[in-house]
């Protein structure tokens, strides 16, 4: 672990989100297959949980799609209502994608080398 | 199975929602090779305003868009013999089809075949289905639609893609529908031209997903990308096409010359949007599965995918219906600095405070309060903005009382000459009690449900 480097999620992911009812869902995209396999196992639905309770404050649930090397994350109450009852900026989750992005991680170099800083 | 009419169909999607660039279809039909074009203009509170729109006059209630599109691009796409399927229909197909009927008569365009899909809206069926047996329950919290029955506005059953296949195969080249799924707009051509049957689940599943790639326009054309940085010339973005072939397997791409990018990420982008369980995308054609998708890059802008499996159908149709739901006021003013935070906190305390003193108070619960510039989307995430050099700030309320709504947003502009220093942008006046517009979706067995096919012709 002492040679891991902390970086932002986005330098081994992408993401995209949108509204789905009263919450929203975050799909994170690995860049690399060393990049997946380190996120399904460390970006837990604990710490989606944690890195978003500014912005959800429902239940967080996790699927994998592997052939995408995506991880989908439902944020179950992050849109102030959702629909046209929000009153919020960001009332469809658009916004929700980078905000994981801007989690930080302790990745491994052998996962870093997989993801070149383009 | 009959056999395809050709081998490769090329479908594109041209809109992505009502509201997205007109731009698209049309540089869509001028700048390249184009089978069919679809459009897709709906979205849930859309069917409550067209109801709405509809009851005030008999001729309204569709998406007046399409008809102003048309009048863009009809010549040209019947020139080149391209079809054109939409549901712009919204709750009056049959208004929409008489006002395109004009548009390909302004143009002299004779011999046009356009058809309606009906059998979607069910508000008038409400009671007869619920006498009936079916409940309509509300499928997130299992409540009865009896709650809210009086507050109904609209009603629509998701159909599926084969009513769109039917009116081709009637010869139809504009098909008209209304509550038709996104996806359906694309299967629909695809099940016309390969002949594909109700029970080919992975063939109908492949046809599925390729609608789900291009439903949202330029969102997989490098619209919404991450690495925004890379996407070349976005102003001048292609919209998607998908060029299909009869097994299943198909080439997501766009125009030559256009802008945007096309690779694997893009599409996957595009897979994860909106997504639930990716083992099982429900549709009323068919259970797709999203884990069984092979994308490879197939040369510059071209992303192949094949592999694709599904399942059987669900017995029921998804119904969208909407009700009212109460009220809303959002308004705004920008707060320049120095100490902008400070004096837009001042702000909203005083709105309030105000509000109060006139016997008008909302509950913590139905008020909004958003300083914008000083992190409001990633709450929590980012470091907040300490001293930003201006904000706008953000107020609202909701609640069942309209009077209440309005009398909120008549607090907002006096802050300009009796609040602090340096509040200005109130340019859009006070703002107005909204009506807010409550989303019900539930199931209804597909028995109970026919849809109806009718060609007319230009």
């Amino acid at each position: 672990m002492s040679n891991t480097q902390r970086v932002p999620l986005f330098r081994i992911a992408m993401a995209r989100s949108g509204d789905k009812g009263e919450g929203s869902n975050v799909g994170v995209l690995a860049r690399s297959q060393a990049a997946y396999e380190f996120l399904v196992r460390e970006l837990t639905i604990e710490r989606v949980r944690a890195h978003m309770s500014g912005i959800n404050h429902g239940v967080v649930e996790r699927y994998e799609a592997p052939n995408l090397r995506a991880l989908n994350f439902i944020l179950s109450d992050s849109l102030g209502g959702g629909g046209s009852a929000s009153l919020k900026t960001d009332a469809q989750g658009k916004t929700h994608g980078l905000a994981l992005l801007r989690m930080e991680l302790d990745v491994p170099p052998a996962v870093l080398a997989t993801t070149p800083e383009s | 199975m009959s056999s395809p009419k050709r081998s490769k169909v090329l479908v594109a999607n041209g809109q992505g929602f009502w509201g997205d660039s007109i731009l698209g279809p049309i540089r869509l039909v001028e700048e390249g090779p184009l089978d069919y074009l679809t459009l897709d203009y709906l979205a849930e509170v859309t069917m409550s305003i067209m109801q709405k729109l509809r009851s005030r006059r008999p001729d309204a209630g569709y998406a007046t868009d399409f008809v102003a599109l048309l009048d863009r691009i009809a010549p040209r796409a019947h020139a080149k013999g391209i079809k054109i399927i939409a549901n712009a229909g919204g709750v009056n197909p049959r208004a929409c089809k008489d006002a395109v009927l004009k548009v390909l008569a302004k143009h002299g365009l004779k011999g046009v075949r356009v058809a309606v899909i009906e059998g979607d809206d069910i508000l008038s069926r409400l009671d007869e289905l619920i006498a009936s047996g079916e409940p309509l329950k509300n499928m997130d919290t299992g409540a009865p639609l009896s709650s809210v029955r009086q507050r109904v506005t609209s009603a629509n059953v998701y159909i599926g893609a084969f009513p769109v296949a039917e009116a081709l195969a009637q010869g139809a080249d504009i098909v008209i529908a209304g509550r038709l799924t996104d996806p359906g707009l694309v299967l629909g051509p695809l099940i016309h031209e390969f002949g594909w049957r109700s029970d080919q689940w992975d063939l109908l599943a492949a046809g599925t997903i390729a609608g789900h790639i291009v439903e949202c326009g330029a969102q997989c054309t490098g619209g919404n990308y991450t690495d925004w940085r890379k996407v070349p010339d976005l102003a001048r973005i292609g919209y998607p096409i998908v060029e299909c072939t009869s097994d299943g397997s198909f080439v997501v791409t766009k125009h030559e010359g256009t802008g945007g990018l096309v690779d694997v990420s893009a599409v996957a982008h595009q897979l994860v949007y909106e997504m639930g369980d990716p083992r099982n995308y429900i549709t009323p054609d068919c259970v797709a599965d999203f884990t069984s998708i092979r994308l490879e890059q197939a040369g510059r802008d071209r992303v192949r995918a094949s592999g694709i499996r599904g399942k059987p159908a669900t017995p029921t149709f998804k119904v969208s219906l909407s009700y009212e739901n109460g009220y809303k006021c959002a308004g705004q003013l920008t707060i320049s600095g120095p100490e902008a935070l400070e004096k837009a906190r001042l702000c909203a305390s005083i709105v309030w405070k105000r509000l109060e003193l006139d016997g008008c108070t909302f509950r913590p619960e139905e008020r909004l309060e958003e300083y914008v510039g000083a992190n409001v989307c990633h709450a929590g995430i980012a470091a907040a903005e300490v001293a930003p050099s201006e904000v706008v700030l953000r107020l609202g309320v909701k609640c069942a009382d309209e009077d209440k709504c309005d009398r909120f947003g008549m607090e907002l502009v006096p802050l300009v000459t009796s609040g602090p220093p340096g509040v200005t942008g109130f340019a859009g006046g006070r703002p107005k009690a909204t009506e807010v517009i409550g989303y019900w979706p539930a199931l209804l067995r597909k028995e109970a449900v026919r849809t109806q096919v009718t060609v007319f012709e230009s």
